[in-house]
């Protein structure tokens, strides 16, 4: 589903991917796990498309697409939901303008139908149910005046009602107490969880991957992947740390 | 005298910006006097778009007086004209009040601009101006706005709101916020500011699907709305902001 090979990317000249390979195929949530600096956020950013990095080396393909020659709009439009570390304010667009454009957009690239009023806000407060978040909250502006963990759900609202067939979660877990913990992640077991889906999934806390269980775990480390295992690689990062880990790599 | 010796030149504070060279045979004495009753409520909107009527020079200098407890508001956009310009001179009575929403879009070589004077002529007169310019091209937006309280004008509440977006490189806007207060029981507030798009959205937007043309134009709607929201008419406000839109939409 997506095959990243020998990514090499940079910002502002200097290297931060460096020959990363990576394959999650479709059914699959695979969990990036890595030091402070080691390229996680970078990864998906690059995925995503964001103007200033650049990819110098190497090739991403999704779902036999080449994702590196769209345009991020067009890999959005592709299947591809970039859930951010820090969600983005925009004062003057609310949540539900913003979404209904968003997935009408979508759709209209796919060639279907666009939702109606009625059939989006429908939609919208069934996913806003789901993650447990006010459906009053859609109304306000995107993420203004929004916590740290409102922000993070909002995010999980916003990727139910996009239905994305990839997801790449950047420490959807951070900043959240444990219920709303739980509540994030079971939201993306039930809007992720399906054999026609993938997630790849980049976290810190091994607390995140006892919700969202792993099918592989691979250790992110400047800027390639040196290790892969089962989950069994997160319960042993969380009791013995990077180093002593990545030593016996 | 010629006419030519009378028009003004850019020396003067109030047509510092102005497209001065267009003024040649405008009518610059011809003030609309407008003079609202006490108690009453006046509103007024100002669309200058791109229409077969629409002159290269649309020059609109109003003259208000608002009478005691009375209310004026104005609502604008200037979108056309190679040169466009809203004078207001406003005098306010006791516990009068005067809106000022206004929008300013342009691009090329265009100069589009709100230029205000307002006067807090007695005590308890409020006042609030919001101004949002946005401009490309080799557009200019001004926005020069002068607040005068007079010595017994106290509990005078003026507030005055600028702030101008440029899209591309060579674009311009220029703010001249000035007060003279002479009571020193007022408030006055007065801000103003420039930027661009923020980037930081724009990609935002779209890794949710929207094009960088309606991720455009979903934020210049959000930067233009402070302009026109206190104008309580749905229908007025959708139709001006949609005339503001779809000129950058076309332009860009």
């Amino acid at each position: 589903m997506l095959k990243i090979d020998n990514l090499h990317a940079q910002i502002d000249g200097k290297t931060i991917l460096n020959g990363l390979t990576l394959e999650v195929p479709a059914g699959e949530v695979h969990a990036i796990m890595g030091p402070n600096g080691a390229g996680k956020s970078t990864l998906s950013y690059v995925l995503g498309g964001r103007p200033g990095y650049e990819v110098t080396q190497g090739s991403v393909e999704f779902n036999g697409q080449d994702l590196l020659d769209l345009e991020p709009h067009e890999r959005a439009a592709a299947g591809l939901f970039l859930g951010f570390q820090y969600p983005v304010e925009i004062p003057g667009v609310s949540n539900l303008q913003f979404l209904r454009e968003a997935l009408n957009s979508q759709r209209k690239a796919r060639g279907e139908e666009p939702l109606t009023g009625g059939e989006f806000l429908k939609l919208a407060k069934d996913k806003a149910g789901l993650l447990k978040l006010d459906p009053e909250m859609l109304k306000r502006h995107v993420n203004v005046g929004f916590s740290g963990g409102e922000k993070k759900r909002a995010e999980m609202v916003q990727m139910g009602i996009l239905d994305p067939k990839f997801a790449v979660l950047d420490e959807t877990d951070s900043g959240l107490d444990i219920d709303a913990l739980r509540v994030v992640g079971e939201g993306i077991n039930a809007i992720m969880r399906a054999p026609d889906k993938g997630v790849l999934l980049i976290t810190h806390y091994q607390r995140l991957l006892e919700v969202v269980k792993p099918d592989k775990v691979s250790i992110l480390s400047q800027g390639r992947i040196v290790r892969t295992g089962g989950p069994e690689l997160a319960i042993e990062l969380e009791s013995e740390g990077y180093d002593a880990v990545m030593a016996d790599a | 005298m010629p006419e030519a010796a009378e028009l003004p030149t850019r020396r003067e504070e109030a047509w510092r910006y102005s497209a001065v060279e267009r003024l040649q045979g405008e009518a610059l004495d011809d003030w609309r006097v407008i003079d609202i009753a006490a108690g009453e409520t006046f509103r007024e909107t100002l669309l200058i778009a791109d229409a077969a009527d629409t002159k290269p020079t649309e020059l609109h200098r109003w003259r208000v007086s608002v009478g005691e407890g009375a209310r004026c508001e104005i609502f604008a956009v200037l979108s056309s004209a190679e040169f466009a310009r809203l004078e207001i001179e406003v005098t306010l009575g006791k516990r009068a009040h005067f809106e000022l929403g206004g929008i300013t879009v342009g691009g090329r070589e265009t100069v589009r601009e709100i230029v205000t004077r307002t006067i807090h002529a007695e005590p308890e007169g409020t006042s609030n101006q919001t101004v949002r310019a946005v401009h490309w091209g080799h557009g200019t937006g001004n926005f020069l706005g002068n607040i005068d309280v007079v010595r017994h004008a106290q509990k005078t509440d003026a507030a005055q709101d600028f702030k101008g977006l440029l899209l591309e490189k060579g674009a311009s806007v220029n703010a001249v916020p000035q007060l003279e207060i002479f009571a020193d029981d007022v408030k006055c507030a007065h801000g103003a500011s420039v930027g661009q798009l923020d980037e930081t959205a724009r990609f935002y937007m779209a890794a949710r699907g929207l094009s960088p043309d309606l991720a455009r134009r979903l934020l210049v709607q959000a930067f233009l709305g402070d302009a026109l929201v206190s104008l309580d008419d749905d229908e007025t406000r959708e139709s001006m902001m949609g005339i503001a839109l779809d000129k950058v939409d076309r332009a860009l």
